[in-house]
């Protein structure tokens, strides 16, 4: 017994169906590091923000499938897991420029036609790690409301969990990802004070600023962030 | 509801045919019967699912029952045909098939289990019960109009959810009458249009429109009337390869205008204003 | 057309019936059917053919129709028929039976002028067509 397992208490995984002893405590993802496995994909910035760690699993007892992110997600004595490489679900390409859904009322449909045959069994709200109304935004899209599309949809980061449930075979997070676009690009109200300060980024005027910050050490920044102003000028 | 209907539209009334929400609305108001649309709603799924271990495509209307419930009515109106016609047959066949309901109540884990007890109906119902008051609000009946009602066949078919007779249907010339039209009559008029076909096999659309506007022009009408949104696109939008152009209304948009209500009628392919324009009901 | 008795052709006929929920055998070959169908025209064979064909276990032959493809499910010949048969579920039937193999009968990534169809036609055309 390694000095490891003497002094932490230890639960037992199922990894695609091998069995291992790991520390109790461990996310999934360092879990099946533990065990020996390497990530190549399906982990990124192991944060909870990148998506890229889709994993499905099912607890002891429980006959239900559990989707999560590896990263977020603690190990529990008697779980089966199984990590998901990759979602290779089709993303419609689309000019920005040709999506306006005052000229288009079908512009969801038309690019994710497979939206019409939801059948509102919520599976995909089910599944979503971030809690989002999944179904409720499919429904939004079909019924052409792109902006409340867009709201409901405001968290999603793209793990792909939905459309891999789906028994429709709908690219939720594609879509949606759609939605917001088109709901920056024509729904929303245009903003003087982010055009102005994109030009001011692009004129130069923070370049000396960004290169103090670069060369900061770390707790000398944290504390520039926490003590930053976010009052609203004027 | 005390003060009007609970009203679910359905995803065509949103866009397409969002003139004939407008007008039914504007209609139902000046009746002081308003509809008050849904908190929440699904997508019907259109047609409804004929095979009996079919559950699945049964959930879409469920869901929308259950939101029904959970607003405490017992009534709901939709617009559309389609609609009607899949939120009815799967409501009947919940509260005909307790094995069913059972099935859906087990899987709709995240809603209260749904009880079986709202009823389905389609505008056309109500404004027929309410003719009497809208004879009373016409101010400008639409005398000089010849129109050819079209049923089409989610309004009748199958019989055990028809609003009407099924082979001789009643309900739109009474309404017509009521607002002064000359209602044309059209053997045609509850003959399928052609439906989804409209998407992938449009050459079938377009036969079933010939047949079925030759024949109402042949009779003389000027113009259609119908409710249902599919129908009003194929019959609409598919004479563009005949020799045929007679506008295709809501009934609601004559009702509305028969009333003096100002409808939009935007969405129309075939222009209906200046019809309107040449029988002086529109300035 | 072939005559075909074999149990694997009799479970065809069971198949149909079991999702319809409706006798195929009680059909008398009226012709009520065809005659009120407003789609014959464009029928590979008219509907009471393929009630014919389903009792006979012709099931390839069915397949390779597009009777079933082109019924739109309007209902006229199910409130018509004199033996009381729901032929619009008995169509779905035999829909259903090549469906469920996930085939799909339209090419949902390419269906010309989306821009102009109404949601209905398009959610109609995918339930009766897609699987």
């Amino acid at each position: 017994m390694s000095e490891d397992e003497e002094n932490r208490e230890m639960i037992e995984i199922f990894v695609m169906g091998k069995r291992y002893k790991v520390p109790k405590g461990l996310t999934i993802m360092t879990a099946l590091e533990y065990a020996g496995y390497k990530y190549v994909r399906g982990c990124g910035c192991r944060g909870g923000f990148c998506g890229a760690c889709a994993t499905i699993y099912r607890t002891e007892d429980e006959y239900k499938f559990k989707m999560d992110l590896a990263c977020q997600t603690a190990v529990q004595d008697g779980m089966f897991l199984v990590q998901l490489p990759f979602v290779p679900a089709v993303r419609e390409d689309f000019d920005i420029e040709e999506v306006d859904p005052k000229e288009n009322d079908n512009v969801m449909l038309d690019y994710y036609s497979e939206i019409a045959r939801c059948v509102s069994c919520n599976t995909c709200t089910k599944a979503c790690p971030q809690d989002i109304e999944a179904m409720d935004y499919v429904q939004a899209a079909l019924r052409g409301d792109v902006e409340r599309c867009a709201d409901l949809s405001f968290d999603c980061i793209q793990c792909g969990l939905c459309s891999i449930r789906c028994p429709a075979d709908i690219k939720h997070y594609h879509l949606a990802q759609l939605a917001r676009r088109i709901t920056g690009r024509y729904i929303h109200e245009h903003s003087d004070e982010l055009e102005k300060r994109v030009q001011e980024i692009k004129n130069g005027e923070y370049d000396d600023k960004m290169k103090e910050m670069v060369e900061m050490e770390m707790e000398e920044l944290k504390k520039l962030y926490e003590e930053r102003d976010i009052r609203e000028e004027g | 509801m005390e003060e009007g209907y609970l009203y679910y539209p359905g995803c065509t009334l949103k866009t397409k045919a969002s003139d004939y929400e407008e007008s039914a609305m504007a209609v139902m108001e000046a009746l002081g019967k308003p509809l008050v649309e849904m908190d929440d709603w699904y997508c019907c799924g259109a047609v409804q699912s004929l095979t009996e271990d079919d559950i699945m495509h049964q959930i879409a209307p469920i869901r929308t029952m259950c939101c029904a419930q959970e607003q405490g009515e017992k009534e709901v109106v939709t617009l559309c045909d389609m609609c009607y016609n899949v939120l009815k047959q799967a409501n009947e066949r919940m509260k005909e098939k307790p094995d069913d309901l059972e099935t859906m109540n087990e899987f709709l884990t995240e809603d209260p289990d749904y009880l079986g007890e709202v009823d389905v109906h389609h505008i056309f119902e109500i404004l027929r019960d309410m003719k009497d008051e809208i004879k009373k609000k016409v101010k400008k009946p639409i005398t000089d109009l010849k129109i050819a009602p079209y049923y089409g066949c989610m309004l009748l078919r199958p019989d055990h959810v028809a609003i009407d007779d099924t082979e001789d249907p009643h309900i739109m010339e009474g309404l017509l009458e009521a607002i002064g039209a000359e209602v044309i009559h059209n053997p045609k008029r509850t003959e399928c249009c052609g439906s989804y076909h409209t998407v992938n096999r449009s050459d079938i659309v377009e036969k079933r429109v010939e047949d079925i506007v030759s024949r109402a022009v042949k009779d003389g009408a000027d113009a259609i009337a119908l409710s249902c949104p599919l129908c009003q696109f194929n019959l609409d939008f598919h004479q563009r390869n005949t020799e045929y152009d007679i506008p295709v209304f809501y009934l609601t948009e004559l009702i509305a205008l028969a009333m003096g209500i100002e409808v939009g009628m935007e969405k129309h392919k075939i222009d209906p204003k200046s019809l309107l324009k040449d029988k002086k009901i529109l300035e | 057309m072939k005559v075909d008795r074999s149990k694997k052709a009799m479970d065809f006929l069971d198949k149909v019936e079991e999702l319809s929920g409706e006798s195929v055998n009680a059909c008398i070959r009226c012709g009520t059917c065809s005659a009120g169908c407003p789609f014959v025209e464009d029928m590979d064979v008219l509907p009471e053919r393929i009630f014919k064909r389903i009792v006979l276990g012709d099931k390839e032959g069915i397949l390779e129709k597009n009777t079933m493809w082109i019924c739109a499910a309007c209902f006229t010949c199910s409130v018509r028929c004199p033996r009381d048969i729901d032929i619009a579920k008995i169509m779905e039937a035999v829909r259903q039976i090549v469906l469920r193999h996930n085939i799909d009968m339209v090419d949902v990534d390419d269906v010309e002028n989306m821009k102009e169809l109404p949601q209905l036609a398009v959610v109609g055309c995918f339930r009766k067509e897609t699987g």
